[in-house]
């Protein structure tokens, strides 16, 4: 085993001289805790290496074991239903309250296996050779790992084993054997194989009327939600993970804060997953290093997670992989090349900054795994902006590689306006495509719709930058109209509380009704006003105030009502017209 | 903390706080030490960089006075600890844990780390109790609950410490009776006159004997600051989940111990970031704000209240900007409500409570809670728009609608907002439903049909 002594040490950055034997990349263990570390550089005999650990306490001449492998972490079906550190060792069953440096407790559990291979079968690469049931019952596959192949010359019988048991013995072209157990390691920075990638035809669902309707993400896409402080980013990726219609959801919550680990950690056993009708828990993965926890190991937690979530889609499932913030993520990166003596670029980051943000978005992929099957890896980044400007360096060059971009806006989360989203400045790239998948769900006018109402937003905020020099009263009755309609839109559709046990989501068969009833609305107003109604007369029908609060009261089990909302307008609004008319022809004729 | 080692004569170099050490034995990162000068006065001071020559140590008081030949440097053999025991409450401490109010020194049954260890989030229980403060703006719309980290936003010359003082002295469960909180106080930098002012507010209250308080006076070493919150948190940290009481911290101000930061930095010939400060700021905030919560199996609770004071009102200088990234939410002080006399002068826009959903609402406050305060934010914040455009096109310019809300605005801040005495929620609440009588009732989107029926055209 290769050895080093410490020569130089500054908070979790440490200079080593070694016995020559060290590879770049190499997980090394550090001092009489056996702190996890990573050689980072090498020059001559000297090595840089990063600890993931707080490193209070250690002196230069201490110790340090070179383990030979690349930092990997241990993927496997235990995972569901659990909550890791930023380099996936367990947070449950620690016996702390605290997180203790240097303690790295084994996962435990049994976990009932049937095997799907037989001796003499020759598997290949990321083959599957059983199923395990996990939590609640849910199967999983059994993987060979991405990097292993051969005949098989031993495979276990169904029975109960733990995750790290030898399940599989293989023996490869070269008379090699190797061991294969329900999990293996796999190294956090390589990327898993994959047979193919596929472009994204499908939305991911996210039960979130403004993006579903107006800014749709596709399934193996990727998304960035960038807001300042207090802009409803936390709240709004929670909701993703709750409604999306993903098969596993992975959460990581990179340098924020504890309590909201705690609070979806209570809450996700409660609720139910729409699809599978168990405890959406059971399909998540919660990847926590809170802001206080050490700053080393939050630069690694992003790869952890999507290598995680590359496992995940490796079964052939979809996986939906939420990380809050990458902010915090490239500072990080920022603080510990601070302390290599890098060079800073722009914002004080490193120059590579926009490369390693580029390597983590491409891993979000529709892909055919090495065994055939379809998966994806949906990735939706927060960012967190310093003083909410968009033009710094995280926010900027993260534009360049996601597709759909969900600006939060800080005038909106002040009215208590969730989710915050700006319309105007937000995008999908996507979005056409998706137009066959919203005519096969209940929604034909889906493209025209979704024009009408970004229209409508889009003049909303020019008619208002003119009613502040001449007052709304000023402005003509068709501009007024635009004003009108495009609040209706805002309030009665975009709005949609994460809190409201109603509508914090919504199918897209609901979405369409809503959408539809809106764009109704919207034509049956034009006629009105050009018969001569005012829009003080259209705000005063009972059903403009039903329109307005059909989100909270219309629910998924009673979407008929829709159809009875729809015909009350239509009777009230045509009253009024027909009103008007009268009235009209009475003038003419006077 | 028995000093062990004595080194004399190692001094190579003075740098502002820094002293530089030829290495002469095995010392830790972050070890405690105490250097001596020829003036006989102790300093604590911490290692603060390592390698094989040198080290570098961060002398924690005034470094005037010392000399290279003549300094002797005691190594304590381990990190910075505070020892503490039953009594702590009611006593007076200076910013690195000492007692200075002439009293026996603690009788201490343990030593703690001063920088803590990270609550394991698994292990964390979810805020959910409400704490009534007795400001409206606070308790309807920003509603604290136990175990949050809530800091307060002012500006120079607003009103910050009477409100702190006054939420310290009302803080009480819903029904309760106040005095249900232990309370620790550090002042980080501040003026001597605020930090008497705090000391005879709470005595005056009744509650300087639940207090323990930490002073770090804006004459003490500026280094020091960087402790003295982590003294008072550890403090706050044993009584909460040693002797199981439930903590309010209350840390001012923060801006001072930023402004530390960024001095120590900068002597240390750090890479600075945004506006001098370190790169490492978020961390290092982190390390102090995250130490609030509630842990599952432990009776206790830690609520911390930190102020800091926006440099040039500007909500988007690195200090406030970090802050809010970390803590669970912001009370946002005005100084152009302060001027108009209202109190307190809370900007109830910017504000905002991120654990008010879990602690409002039918189990915790009243059903209509949420719906209340969520309508009232949406009103206001027309109100604040329709004042925009009134401004620029007068009030005659406005629909009638308009008008109404531009009413609405007023009397929000004029009746909810201002208060001259503490309120229970049940009277903040009836408030507000009477605010709400004055608008459209088509336009109360936020509202129930049964919700105007019962509150607003009963």
């Amino acid at each position: 085993m290769s050895e080093a002594r410490i020569r130089w040490i500054s908070g979790p950055v440490l200079r080593a001289v070694t016995d020559g034997r060290f590879a770049l990349r190499e997980a090394v263990e550090v001092g009489p805790q056996r702190l996890l570390g990573e050689v980072v550089s090498l020059d001559g005999a000297e090595a840089i290496i990063q600890v993931y650990e707080d490193t209070t306490g250690l002196k230069p001449g201490v110790p340090i074991r070179g383990t030979g492998q690349p930092l990997a972490i241990r993927v496997g079906p235990g995972l569901l239903g659990n909550m890791f550190d930023g380099l996936l060792r367990p947070l449950a069953g620690t016996g702390s309250a605290f997180v203790t440096p240097g303690v790295a407790p084994a996962r435990t559990g049994m976990l009932p296996f049937r095997p799907q291979v037989a001796k003499g079968n020759r598997l290949a690469r990321g083959a599957i050779f059983g199923e395990v049931d996990g939590a609640g019952g849910r199967t999983q596959r059994c993987l060979v790992p991405p990097d292993r192949e051969g005949e098989v010359i031993a495979i276990a019988p169904a029975g109960t084993y733990a995750e790290e048991a030898t399940l599989l013995t293989l023996r490869d072209d070269a008379g090699a054997t190797h061991e294969v157990a329900m999990s293996h390691l796999w190294a956090v920075r390589v990327p898993r194989p994959v047979r193919l990638r596929r472009p994204g035809t499908k939305p991911l669902v996210t039960s979130q009327r403004i993006l579903d309707c107006l800014f749709p993400v596709a399934q193996g896409g990727t998304a960035a939600i960038p807001g300042g402080f207090g802009t409803g980013k936390t709240v709004l990726l929670e909701a993703l993970a709750k409604g999306c219609d993903a098969d596993v959801i992975v959460y990581l919550g990179c340098g924020e804060r504890g309590n909201e680990m705690a609070g979806v950690l209570e809450e996700f056993p409660e609720l139910t997953d729409p699809r599978s009708g168990r405890p959406l828990m059971e399909r998540t993965v919660i990847i926590a290093n809170t802001s206080n926890m050490p700053v080393a190991a939050r630069e690694a937690s992003i790869y952890s997670a999507v290598t995680v979530a590359e496992y995940f889609r490796d079964q052939g499932l979809h996986v939906a992989l939420m990380a809050d913030s990458t902010s915090r993520w490239a500072e990080a990166l920022r603080e510990v090349s601070g302390r290599f003596g890098e060079l800073p670029g722009e914002g004080g980051y490193p120059a590579y900054l926009s490369s390693r943000l580029a390597d983590f978005y491409e891993r979000a992929a529709v892909v055919e795994t090495l065994a055939g099957a379809t998966g994806s890896v949906t990735v939706m980044g927060a960012i967190s902006p310093p003083s909410g400007d968009f033009s710094e360096p995280v926010t900027s060059h993260t534009k360049r590689y996601v597709k759909a971009f969900w600006a939060l806006d800080v005038k909106r989360a002040q009215a208590r306006f969730y989710p915050a989203i700006n319309p105007l400045l937000s995008y999908a790239e996507d979005a056409h495509a998706f137009a066959e998948w919203w005519a096969a769900n209940g929604n034909a006018e889906w493209v025209a719709l979704r024009r009408k109402f970004l229209t409508l937003l889009d003049d909303q905020a020019r008619l208002e930058r003119m009613a502040r020099i001449i007052g709304k009263d000023a402005l003509p009755l068709r501009q007024q109209l635009t004003l009108f309609c495009a609040e209706l839109v805002n309030e009665a559709f975009l709005r949609q509380s994460a809190l409201s046990p109603v509508d914090r989501a919504a199918s897209p068969a609901r979405q369409a009704a809503m959408m539809r009833l809106i764009g109704r609305y919207t034509e049956l107003a034009e006629a009105a006003v050009a018969a001569g109604a005012r829009l003080e007369e259209l705000a005063a029908l009972p059903s403009y105030r039903q329109v307005l609060r059909m989100g909270e009261e219309i629910g998924e089990e009673t979407l008929d009502r829709f159809g009875v909302l729809a015909a009350a307008v239509e009777r009230e609004i045509g009253a009024l017209v027909q009103e008007k008319e009268k009235r009209n022809a009475a003038t003419t004729a006077g | 903390m028995q000093p062990r080692l004595l080194v004399e004569g190692a001094a190579r170099k003075l740098d502002g706080p820094l002293l530089f050490l030829q290495r002469t034995l095995e010392v830790g990162l972050n070890d405690a030490v105490e250097v001596r000068g020829r003036d006989g006065r102790a300093r604590l001071g911490r290692v603060a960089a390592l390698d094989e020559e040198r080290m570098t140590i961060e002398v924690l008081e005034s470094t005037a006075g010392l000399g290279l030949a003549e300094s002797v440097v005691r190594f304590f053999g381990e990190p910075l600890n505070f020892p503490l025991g039953p009594g702590i409450l009611g006593r007076v401490f200076n910013g690195v844990g000492q007692v200075i109010d002439g009293g026996p020194p603690i009788a201490a049954r343990e030593t703690y780390r001063i920088e803590g260890m990270p609550i394991n989030p698994f292990a964390r229980a979810t805020p959910h109790d409400f704490i009534e403060t007795g400001a409206t703006a606070v308790d309807l719309m920003n509603s604290l609950v136990r175990g949050q980290k809530l800091p307060i936003f002012s500006g120079g010359g607003l009103p910050h410490d009477r409100i702190a003082v006054e939420i310290a002295g009302h803080a009480r469960l819903r029904k309760g009776k106040g005095g249900d909180f232990a309370i620790v106080f550090a002042g980080i930098g501040v003026p001597f006159d605020t930090a008497e002012f705090f000391r005879a507010s709470l005595e005056k209250s009744g509650a300087l004997e639940r207090t323990a308080l930490f002073l770090n006076l804006a004459s003490d070493s500026s280094t020091q600051r960087l402790l003295t919150p982590r003294f008072a948190l550890t403090a706050a940290e044993y009584l909460a989940f040693v002797e199981g009481k439930h903590v309010l911290a209350i840390l001012t101000d923060l801006t001072n111990y930023c402004e530390a930061l960024r001095e120590v930095s900068s002597s240390k010939g750090e890479i600075p970031s945004r506006k001098g400060f370190p790169g490492y700021m978020y961390s290092d905030l982190a390390t102090l704000y995250e130490r609030a919560g509630c842990i599952k199996g432990y009776p206790g609770t830690l609520t911390q209240l930190p102020i800091l004071t926006m440099p040039a009102d500007d909500i988007g200088h690195p200090i406030p900007d970090l802050t809010g990234y970390i803590t669970e939410g912001q009370i946002v002080l005005s100084r152009d409500l302060d001027r108009r006399g209202v109190y307190p002068p809370i900007n109830v826009l910017p504000s905002l409570s991120r654990l008010m959903k879990d602690g409002t609402g039918a189990k915790y406050t009243d059903p209509d809670h949420p719906a209340l305060s969520s309508q009232l934010y949406a009103a206001y914040a027309r109100a604040a728009q329709t004042r925009v455009l009134a401004s620029v096109v007068g009030e005659e310019g406005l629909s009638a609608a308009d008008r109404k809300y531009l009413a609405f605005g007023g009397e929000f801040e004029g009746t909810l907002v201002n208060q001259s005495s503490a309120r229970s929620l049940d009277r903040s609440m009836a408030t507000g439903w009477d605010l709400l009588k004055a608008l459209p009732k088509s336009e109360l989107t936020r509202l129930s049909d049964r919700q105007i029926a019962e509150h607003i055209e009963k």
